[in-house]
């Protein structure tokens, strides 16, 4: 597993954390590479789906980032980022995936350092699950 | 003109969707005067040999309900999609898994070894299990290899149609009938016999204000018959599933099931069905999110109580 | 329904009276649904077109063709009215969404009612006619009796059905009974049970498993006394009760036991006139209950107080005993589940039944015929033409596969009906 690199995709709302992540770059503050930035206008945007396709289609793990409750731009978009993540874990935990693979962060545009420790921490901690499972749609074994 | 020829299947299923089609009642008389049916194992006295030896193309149109377990479900589906010009999907195990998917949640050596072994009036002390191939005095008999997935009709051979419902309502499966004799049928790949418009939008219950504090199991409460049921914390899967059944099951006072499938565009109806109710729960804080959702018992098996071959996540074989 | 029994018994729920009456009234609508599609569509074809018609005419259209019309119309009518009734309280008529822990989620209004009075009361006289028919087309006519009384589908087993406090045949509630070849009762049990008088085998060459009578053990594909085989589904049901709770259908019973010779009647393809008897019960059930003072009231549901943990709920489905047992956590949440439903225990007998036939009928230098092998599938027909209710892994149509071997062990001839 050493070697692993996980893929991890990263929503970020346009005016925060999009903003810090910014901020992070600028500063050039280290933090790894694991993370491919997708920005959306707000969190409230990101629907469970977003994060199902990214795990179908190749990434190990997804990071949902926002503005703090309260700052959203679109005043509740982040509250209902809120009370859906919550239960997209639920249903993940279900399907038998880690729900440590899914983080949710309130990041404010002037946050830059910890944008940079939620990435590093996160891709550590995806590192550690190992890369996601995902088989083909094979028929599967004989019986017996 | 020259009659239709018209083939029905079931692979794994329940038999409920060829009860569904005699339920059509006296029209499967005209049914049978535009058509010959050239196999339906549950009515017709057919023979597979004869639908082997046709021509590819020979049966105008396949309705196969059903999902896709064992290598059997599978040969069959091979077949019928060789020998018929429209494929279709028929009822919810065959468009999205239906019910039998719900065994997606489990690996498949679980379930054998649940039923085989571990069900208590099972008395087994050996360990057998079914075999594809067994020996006994008189020869060799062979069984279909049980797959590790349920899948749905088209993770296996094309599909022309989906006809969404478990079953589809018999007003419905006579409007497709209607539309495959009339050779009035959309562009292939569509969804028939259901509208594109959510259940909602067929639902005459009174609609006020979807803000929910807790959600109800079915058991827990008994909701007014006149209120929309979601906004009495019923977890009512009518805003992200197509209309089209007539809202059946909200007529018995109950929540729908979400068996006419997703919406139009929508490709997780479990996923999608999470974001709008994330946006209905009246809380604010983590806690409060945490303890609401409490009083969701299983969403997984909820939100994908008939789609769990489409789904994203695909269960525990994944 | 046998689930919705079984989470009653979880939750400890009580069931309100009006609440059982209108579960039963449904199910009565269902048996009329079930076995007018199963003795029309599915029996009907072999005794009126005859075991050995052309396949092509041996079906429900080609019986329509004979009968007339008229009747045609009839039996679709009487079979929709089952289906209306169902899908006025449950929504749906397959897959109803309707039984809860604790009664009912909708009832039945004063107009409703009288609709389904209406319909019951033809339903009634219809299982009259269907009666009538079938003594005609098949009674009188002496092939046909030979054919029902013959060696070749008689099949000596145990019987197992329930029964209500007098031991007359109920589908939606009672105890279950079984009795020995003789018809001697050995067991009764409530649902909770169930597992000190089932259990089930598992043979490798089937996915589907084989249910025994745990008092005698698993004893191999035996007939006769002692054997632990036992059969379900309408036969069955009548052989283990001592009648039936209406009036007509009593009557009609015992007619039948009158003409077979006394009870229990082993001869398998009885199980179709078993049906319509069934069929006249269930039509003067539902006339009865659509006629209680109770069966309009709203009192139809109580929610349920006590912790989920277990419980188990049995009814007869159409085609046997269905026994559905949960196992749950505090919250009501499933765990384990065990179920043996209808076609499941007479999965055994099926075989037996099977072979028996293709004994009697094929015979050393004959020439084999289409017709000879329906004829063997009739026995397997009279059990359950839907074999995939319970499992999914045998073909919808019959796969039959005919070895036929030489006085020395030999194969002579190999051929399959339904070929793959
Ligand atoms: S869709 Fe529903 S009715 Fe049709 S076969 Fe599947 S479970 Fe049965
Ligand atoms: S949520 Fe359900 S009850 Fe409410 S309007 Fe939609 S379909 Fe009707
Ligand atoms: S209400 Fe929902 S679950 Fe019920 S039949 Fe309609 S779509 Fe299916
Ligand atoms: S705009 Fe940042 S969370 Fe809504």
């Amino acid at each position: 597993m050493e070697n692993f690199e996980p893929k991890i995709i990263g929503f970020l709302c346009n005016w925060c954390s999009y903003a810090g992540a910014d901020l992070a770059g600028v500063g050039r503050m280290q933090y790894p590479s694991n993370l491919r930035v997708i920005r959306v206008m707000c969190s409230g945007r990101v629907d469970p789906t977003f994060v199902f396709k990214a795990l179908s289609e190749g990434a190990d793990g997804v990071l949902i980032a926002g503005c703090h409750p309260g700052d959203c731009h679109y005043t509740d978009g982040n509250y209902n980022t809120l009370k859906r993540i919550p239960l997209m874990l639920k249903v993940l935990e279900q399907f038998g995936v880690e729900k440590e693979r899914v983080r949710m962060e309130w990041i404010s545009a002037a946050e830059g350092s910890i944008f940079a420790g939620v990435v590093k921490e996160f891709t550590e901690t995806v590192r550690k699950l190992g890369p996601y499972k995902r088989n083909g749609l094979e028929r599967g074994g004989k019986v017996g | 003109m020259a009659k239709l020829n018209l083939a029905l299947y079931w692979a794994s299923s329940c038999g409920g969707c060829d009860v569904a089609v005699l339920d059509v009642n006296e029209k499967i008389l005209d049914i049978a005067a535009v058509a010959d049916i050239v196999l339906w194992p549950v009515a017709v006295d057919g023979k597979y040999a004869d639908i082997e030896a046709m021509e590819p193309g020979t049966i105008d149109v396949c309705l196969f309900n059903g999902a896709v377990r064992n290598s059997e479900n599978e040969h069959i589906a091979m077949l019928l999609r060789e020998k018929s010009k429209v494929m279709v999907a028929f009822g919810s195990c065959a468009v999205s898994g239906g019910i039998p998917a719900l065994a997606n949640f489990k690996e498949r050596d679980e379930v054998l070894k649940r039923v085989f072994m571990e069900t208590p009036s099972t008395v087994n002390p050996e360990g057998v299990l079914p075999l594809t191939r067994c020996e006994v005095p008189e020869g060799t008999l062979s069984l279909p290899e049980f797959y590790k997935y349920v899948h749905c009709l088209d993770q296996v051979v094309e599909v022309d149609y989906y006809v969404p419902g478990c079953p589809p309502t018999p007003q419905r499966i006579w409007d497709v009938v209607q539309a495959i004799v009339s050779g009035n049928l959309p562009p292939r790949g569509a969804t028939v016999g259901a509208t594109e418009k959510s259940l909602c939008d067929e639902c005459k219950r009174i609609k006020q204000n979807k803000k929910v504090k807790r959600f109800y199991r079915v058991h827990e409460i008994i909701p007014d018959p006149e209120r929309c049921l979601l906004e009495q914390g019923l977890l009512c899967m009518g805003p992200v599933t197509r209309g089209g059944c007539g809202a059946q099951c909200i007529s018995a006072n109950m929540p729908c099931r979400g068996c006419y499938g997703p919406l139009p565009g929508v490709i997780d109806q479990g996923a999608k069905y999470i974001s709008s109710i994330g946006s209905i729960m009246d809380v604010q804080s983590p806690e409060e999110v945490e303890s609401l959702l409490e009083t969701i018992a299983d969403p997984a098996g909820t939100f994908y109580r008939f789609g769990m071959s489409t789904a994203l996540l695909r269960g525990a074989n994944r | 329904m046998a689930s919705g029994k079984a989470n009653d018994a979880v939750f400890g729920a009580e069931v309100p009276s009006a609440a059982k009456k209108l579960r039963e009234l449904f199910y009565s609508a269902h048996f009329i649904h079930s076995h007018i599609a199963h003795f029309y569509a599915l029996a009907a074809p072999d005794f009126v077109m005859g075991p050995d018609a052309d396949p092509a005419e041996r079906n429900i259209l080609g019986v329509v063709g004979k009968v007339g019309l008229e009747i045609g119309g009839e039996v679709i009518k009487h079979r929709a009215y089952a289906q209306d009734i169902q899908a006025m309280l449950a929504g749906k008529a397959t897959h109803p969404v309707w039984v809860l822990p604790g009664g009912v989620s909708k009832g039945l209004n004063q107009e409703e009612r009288a609709r389904v009075e209406q319909m019951a009361q033809s339903c009634v006289d219809f299982s009259q006619f269907s009666l009538k028919l079938f003594e005609d087309v098949v009674l009188k006519n002496k092939g046909y009796v030979d054919l029902i009384l013959s060696d070749g589908y008689r099949l000596v087993t145990n019987y197992m059905g329930l029964v209500d406090d007098d031991n007359k045949v109920n589908f939606y509630d009672g105890k279950v009974r079984i009795v020995d070849p003789e018809g001697v009762e050995i067991g009764k049990y409530s649902p909770s049970e169930y597992l000190d008088f089932v259990n089930e085998h598992v043979e490798p060459w089937s996915y589907l498993k084989f249910p025994y009578l745990k008092k005698h053990g698993w004893t191999g594909f035996n007939e006769g006394k002692g054997t632990g085989i036992y059969q379900a589904a309408p036969l069955a049901r009548l052989n283990a009760a001592d009648g039936m709770a209406t009036p007509l259908a009593q009557e009609a019973y015992e007619k039948m036991y009158d003409t077979l010779g006394g009870k229990p009647v082993h001869a398998i393809l009885a199980a179709h006139w078993a049906r319509l008897v069934e069929l006249l019960y269930a039509s003067e059930r539902l006339l009865e209950l659509s006629r209680d003072e109770e069966i309009t009231s709203d009192v139809i549901r109580k929610i349920p107080e006590g912790t989920p943990s277990e419980g188990v709920g049995i009814i007869e489905a159409p085609r046997g005993t269905l026994t559905h047992h949960y196992k749950t956590d505090e919250k009501g949440m499933v765990t384990a589940v065990n179920l043996i439903v209808g076609t499941t225990n007479n999965h055994a007998p099926i075989y037996m039944a099977v072979k028996k036939a293709a004994r009697a009928v094929i015979k050393p230098g004959m020439e084999i015929t289409q017709g000879l092998l329906n004829m063997v599938e009739m026995a397997f027909r009279s059990y359950d033409p839907c074999f995939s209710c319970a499992t999914h892994a045998i073909f919808g149509e019959l796969p039959l596969k005919f070895v036929v071997y030489n006085s020395s062990g030999e194969i002579c001839r190999e051929f399959q009906r339904t070929q793959l």
